[in-house]
């Protein structure tokens, strides 16, 4: 064979190294004079044969060619990629939204209560008591930050005043209630100190008359400083208030109370067991200590306690997750193929209008192959249109209604940018038949008809 | 004609020119279109077209002239004989090597034009040079050149759509001769024109062959053929040299 088309690119490189002064036998032949068109103007080098510029230059010609229909053409696509990118952008969205909740409080809290049976007469009866050293045995547990007991006291009426009660005949006000934890607790329900401190476990083993004022309790007692010792008085005994607390989320009701340590309790009240187990995790850890905070806190009868944990936030969001995406993914798909199929048609009818362009260009030494990349890249600079147009609009879509609900916007920018490429991959798919079809037609009778 | 061929051949040519060969060569050709019924168009024809030669081919419609014009266009191969084009069997190229032999050595001019109806003026013409291998430093300056000598410089940036058709024509004669074509093809050019505009395009013709262009006409007029240095007369497929 004495002409190659590998030949012709090996031609082109070097004429591109060395343009001027090459001896190769190719290229003289080709500088010197032809007979023809001398002239007209001077006869050339060959060099550049429909390079992939002048590929993406005409193919940007035949899109923009009909600007009304290319609107048409792309509508489906700009709606998949615009859907598939708001589906994905919500979930997104709608799982940062889910995880932030979690994170506040409730995917990192856990309490347990002794489990409740109603006995003959319907009351409801606690089946087992939680141990006095239950922190402790929790502690120990793998996902297990802070744990702290609760207890509510019946004071059995006794006000609870900042001053003796000298005179019985004296209007009753309403008492804060009376409540024991461990002194582990505050941390555990993430409560904070305003002033002074909480009781230690020295105060619990003593039983020291100390107790601790929620917020709300120390403003109705009138009490808003420590350090001069103040007392409160239960019935006619003085406790010592050391500190006063806020900022309770999971037991809120701690702000209304009086706090004293579960050995007072004991020596005081005769509290006999704790009534909750507050307990601070990990995130996600929620299940696993749900199944080993029963066996911690006694190992032969589990089953007595009853465990509130969160479901893991994770699986949640999957289920969220999952909801949102089945319908919107299936109807962005559809959305999608449906402007795969218009751009096909769309190029298809651009084929059988252009017969007689794709007849001149191969007289004018077209391959086949150049007329076929041509509409499929025609195809593809539309899906790519589609995508970026799709993309932009889904972003948006995104933004306006996260910002309408309040919710932080979270959208990956890999999946804006990988839809509009999405977009150019159906329109390189839409393109491939038509593309065939144009390479197909004959010249010949292509040139038959006329321009 | 005083052109001699310089010592090097046409540029796809890997191993040199045939020196005295001529640009078109046509042995015994036959090109029958399978029925039924069975039509042979060209009929063992032989045709020899000297470098710097200007021919017309003559015939009634029918005749099978475009039939010739596409063989010799490479658009289209023959049943049985052989095709040389400038010293070279064209029977060895495949498809692909067709089209480029095509787009760097033969220009076309058709009846209905063909220019592209939303390029403008300048752009049809640029086309050309995409499949020839002109390189891009040198195309745009080329063709403003071309349309220079077919004197429609004052229409570069017009759509064909509000051209005269022998402006169109002329615009399709300097896209046929941008990329320096060794032979130019031209089938029925004036078909489509009126007299004087036709006669402009003829002029314009000569002109080229002036200056030492092969070409090759084809046409049912007898006028226009009348204005070729040779001409030759096609009738059911066969030929014979008129003079
Ligand atoms: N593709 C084809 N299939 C069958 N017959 C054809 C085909 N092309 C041309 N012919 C026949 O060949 C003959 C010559 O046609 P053509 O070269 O087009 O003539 P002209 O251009 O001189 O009018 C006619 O009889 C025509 O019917
Ligand atoms: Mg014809």
């Amino acid at each position: 064979m004495t002409f190659s088309f590998k030949r012709m690119l090996r031609r082109r490189s070097r004429a591109a190294a060395v343009p001027e002064t090459v001896s190769g036998d190719d290229l003289t032949a080709s500088t010197e004079l032809a007979p023809g068109a001398a002239s007209i103007v001077p006869v050339i080098r060959r060099a550049d044969r429909f390079s992939v510029q002048d590929l993406l230059v005409e193919a940007s010609y035949g899109v923009g060619a009909r600007p009304s229909r290319l609107i048409m053409t792309t509508l489906g696509t700009v709606l998949g990629i615009a859907s598939l990118v708001v589906t994905i952008g919500f979930a997104q969205t709608a799982a940062g939204q889910i995880s932030s909740q979690f994170d506040a409080v409730s995917a990192t809290q856990v309490m347990i209560e002794p489990a409740t049976t109603r006995n003959s007469s319907g009351a409801e009866q606690a089946t087992s008591r939680l141990p006095w050293d239950a922190p402790e045995r929790l502690d120990r547990l793998a996902g297990v930050e802070r744990a702290g007991l609760v207890a509510d006291i019946d004071v059995a009426g006794q006000l609870i005043t900042s001053v003796p009660v000298n005179d019985p005949s004296a209007a009753q006000t309403l008492s804060p209630a009376v409540i024991a934890t461990s002194p582990g607790l505050l941390a555990a329900v993430r409560g904070n100190i305003v002033t002074g401190r909480y009781f230690d476990a020295g105060h619990d083993e003593r039983a020291d008359r100390v107790v601790v004022l929620g917020a709300r309790a120390a403003e109705t007692l009138g009490i808003n400083r420590v350090d001069s010792q103040p007392s409160i008085f239960i019935g006619d005994v003085p406790y010592t208030v050391i500190g006063i607390i806020d900022g309770v989320e999971r037991r809120a009701n701690l702000l209304d109370a009086v706090i004293l340590p579960m050995g007072t309790a004991r020596a005081d009240f005769a509290l006999t067991a704790p009534a909750e187990l507050h307990v601070q995790i990990a995130v996600g850890a929620g299940t696993l200590v749900a199944r080993q905070a029963p066996i911690a806190l006694d190992p032969n009868a589990p089953e007595n306690f009853t465990v509130q944990a969160p479901a893991t936030a994770s699986s949640l969001q999957d289920n969220i997750q999952a909801d949102i995406n089945v319908v919107f993914l299936t109807l962005g798909i559809l959305a999608l193929l449906a402007g795969g199929l218009g751009i096909a048609n769309v190029t298809l009818l651009s084929v059988m209008e252009r017969v007689g362009e794709i007849g001149l260009r191969r007289a004018l030494g077209a391959t086949k192959r150049d007329i076929a990349r041509q509409f499929i890249v025609e195809s593809a600079v539309i899906g790519l249109l589609g995508g970026l147009i799709g993309s932009a609009l889904g972003v948006f879509a995104v933004v306006v209604v996260s910002l309408l609900q309040g919710w932080t916007p979270i959208l990956d920018p890999v999946v804006a940018i990988g839809a509009a490429l999405l977009g150019t991959v159906v329109g390189l798919a839409a393109g491939a038949y038509p593309a065939v079809r144009a390479s197909n037609i004959e010249p010949i009778t292509a040139l038959r008809g006329g321009t | 004609m005083a052109h001699s061929r310089p010592a090097t051949s046409s540029w796809w040519a890997g191993d040199g020119p045939v020196l005295t060969a001529p640009v078109v060569e046509l042995v015994n050709v036959t090109r029958s279109f399978p029925g039924p019924p069975e039509v042979q168009a060209l009929k063992s024809v032989n045709l020899r077209v000297e470098r710097g030669d200007y021919l017309s081919i003559v015939g009634p419609s029918g005749s099978g002239k475009s039939t010739m014009l596409n063989l010799l266009g490479l658009l289209d191969r023959p049943s049985v004989g052989e095709y040389h084009l400038d010293g070279r069997d064209t029977s060895l190229l495949d498809e692909k090597q067709r089209a480029i032999v095509r787009g760097g050595t033969i220009g076309f001019v058709f009846q209905a034009f063909h220019l592209l109806p939303h390029r403008t003026v300048l752009d049809n013409v640029l086309l050309a040079t995409l499949y020839s291998g002109v390189p891009r430093a040198e195309r745009e300056d080329r063709a403003r050149a071309a349309l220079d000598r077919v004197k429609l410089n004052h229409r570069l940036d017009f759509l064909p759509g509000p051209l005269s058709g022998g402006e169109r024509q002329r615009v399709a004669v300097a896209r046929a001769v941008v990329a320096s074509p060794e032979l130019l093809l031209a089938d029925e050019p004036t078909g489509n024109l009126d007299e004087t505009t036709g006669g402009e395009v003829m002029d314009l013709f000569e002109e080229l062959h002036a200056d030492g262009l092969t070409l090759i006409v084809i046409t049912h007029d007898q006028a226009v053929s009348d204005r070729a240095e040779r001409r030759v007369r096609i009738t059911d497929g066969r030929l014979s040299e008129l003079s």
